[in-house]
């Protein structure tokens, strides 16, 4: 009776321990597959040829696979989006974690939230029908449907992971800090920005990389404003991102072409990105949680 | 009085900032207040009884797009029925049996680099694995597989947060009694974490209706009309990527709109519930 009943806890315990370690064994999955379709068009083309070429033409009588424009176009459009998302996000965030009343509080986290929760095929089609005409009216340009278009949409959907997590961080600051501030005769604006800000300086900087994350690796939403023309990155002209370039000859590729292919070489290129990103956040996160 | 003390630089720093919190509150909420707002406006006078009721036709020149809501409902409960035992037993996993600090930090490790993963990336692989792996064609059942690996982390996470709450003192008060460590599990934990369960099913139905680079390339883009066992293995679309393909390749507006307008409606109602439901767990543990 009593072997029995280990049996059957020792059986269970192995059946979690396997539930447990699924995560561990999808990533690798992950991980190996991307490595494997990706290398063989890399090996073909050339590494250097692949990564540091600056056309693109998969469909050509003499095709040319070179990947720069969609490198520099992620790089680019991440970083433009960073830099409208950011300054709105961190001074929302300070707003909402240190000086708004608890119920303006509550309906902007709500909106916030909302914002996240919003698909990204909608900020889309709100951005092809809004954004890209607007664009062509106001810079006189043939087609609103450009590198600028992306980085605003990106901008946007950016912005709800910024804000809550620059106020998780900025909540967690000891409450000890900002009396002192403010008993040697600093504002509460002032202790906010000085002493408040500081001390989540690792939280914020993990907001900030999570944002990063989010715009690199962003593909529907782009998809409808960006134009998707292979071009090196120009602010008011039509471009192809990593994630772009993937999807939108993906579904006409033949299989095992090289252009094939070379769309997995691109994804793990992409991967790759991502990965280095997802080390940073840790990086952050751990400091943060150290502090 | 205390304003007297404070020189001009200082002020001038004060109202500098204070001014570009409220243009950066006023931006956050406008934008918010614009896309709900222009998203109704345009979607809901396209919507109409014959849209939600039919499926789309050449014949009659008629769109209709209830194919794409059952096919959403099938993928949302196929997928919840995949990634719920998969994700709640890991986090039991975590919380109950793990004690060994390194197995942990990998598995948690693993499940961080999960939810980072872009779900193009998901889509990608997912054809990679269940096509050649399992010799699946584009079909819903293959776009559920692919979503349960993505939700895998999400509903984890929940749970572990649910569970760690479930006092230490009811574990012990039942091992205490002679219970076994699986009934023990089976009678106090699982009872205790149905909040985090329930948390994580409201989020990863958020997150499956709003997902559409992962599924295009897995569960495919067609609109027939089917039956559960048989949408399964038949390709289709959900709504999100009806709306892509509606938009961005049939220049179909009217119906991206009105599409649109019900996946905004359906994300309020998502956010509103997560937000009850936490509420309700929270004063039912106080009380």
């Amino acid at each position: 009776m009593k072997n029995r009943k280990q049996l059957l806890e020792t059986i269970i315990h192995g059946i979690f321990l396997v539930l447990g370690l699924i995560t561990v064994g999808c990533v690798l999955i992950i991980s190996i597959y991307l490595v494997i379709s990706g290398i063989p068009a890399i090996r073909e083309i050339g590494l250097v040829d692949f990564l540091f070429g600056k056309k693109w033409a998969s469909t050509a009588a003499e095709p040319s696979y070179g990947i720069l424009p969609f490198i520099l176009t992620s790089v680019y459009g991440t970083a433009g989006a960073i830099v409208i998302g950011v300054p709105i996000g961190f001074m929302t965030a300070v707003y909402l974690a240190k000086l708004a009343n608890p119920k303006v509080k509550s309906v902007v986290q709500g909106a916030v939230s909302l914002l996240a929760g919003i698909p990204s095929v909608v900020y889309g089609l709100v951005g092809m029908l809004t954004l890209v005409p607007a664009i062509r009216i106001l810079f006189h340009v043939p087609d609103g449907a450009s590198l600028l278009a992306a980085i605003i949409v990106l901008a946007v959907m950016i912005l709800p992971s910024i804000i809550n997590v620059s106020m998780t961080a900025l909540e967690a600051v000891p409450k000890e800090y900002e009396d002192a501030s403010l008993a040697l005769g600093a504002t509460p604006v002032e202790t906010y920005f000085r002493v408040s800000v500081p001390a989540a300086k690792s939280g914020i900087a993990a907001a900030v990389v999570l944002g990063v994350g989010r715009a690199i690796g962003e593909a529907m939403a782009i998809m409808m404003v960006a134009g998707n023309a292979p071009n090196m990155p120009s602010l008011f002209q039509s471009v192809r991102f990593l994630t772009t370039a993937v999807s939108s000859e993906m579904s006409y590729a033949a299989d095992g072409s090289l252009q094939k292919q070379a769309l997995f070489s691109i994804a793990l290129v992409l991967f790759l990105f991502i990965m280095l990103i997802n080390a940073t956040l840790n990086f952050f996160l751990k400091r943060s949680k150290e502090n | 009085m205390q304003n007297k003390t404070i020189s001009k630089q200082r002020k001038a720093y004060i109202a500098l900032m204070r001014g570009l919190m409220g243009i950066s509150i006023v931006l956050t909420c406008a934008l918010v207040l614009f896309l709900i707002g222009y998203v109704l406006a345009k979607g809901i006078p396209n919507i109409s009884w014959e849209l939600l009721s039919t499926a789309p036709s050449y014949l009659s020149d008629r769109i209709g797009i209830l194919p794409d809501i059952l096919n959403t409902v099938y993928i949302i409960f196929t997928t919840l029925l995949i990634v719920l035992p998969l994700g709640v037993g890991a986090a039991i996993y975590l919380t109950e049996y793990a004690k060994n600090k390194k197995v942990v930090a990998v598995i948690e490790y693993a499940a961080e680099t999960l939810s980072g993963i872009p779900s193009i990336i998901y889509g990608l692989v997912g054809m990679l694995i269940f096509f050649q792996l399992f010799g699946m064609q584009t079909s819903l059942l293959a776009g559920s597989l692919t979503l349960a690996i993505m939700n895998l982390p999400t509903v984890m996470r929940t749970t572990q947060e649910s569970l760690k709450t479930v006092p230490q003192s009811y574990r012990e008060g039942a091992f205490g009694l002679g219970a076994g460590k699986w009934r023990v599990i089976r009678t106090v934990v699982l009872p205790g974490c149905i909040d985090g369960v329930i948390t994580g099913c409201i989020l990863s139905i958020g997150r499956i209706l709003g997902e559409s680079a992962a599924l295009l390339f897995t569960a495919g883009f067609a609109h027939s009309l089917n039956g559960f066992f048989e949408g399964l293995q038949s390709s289709g679309a959900t709504l999100t990527v009806a709306l892509y393909v509606y938009a961005k390749e049939n220049g179909e507006f009217e119906v991206a709109f009105a599409i649109a307008a019900i996946l905004m409606v359906l994300t309020v109602f998502i956010n509103l519930s997560a937000t009850l439901v936490g509420k309700y767990f929270k004063n039912r543990r106080n009380i």
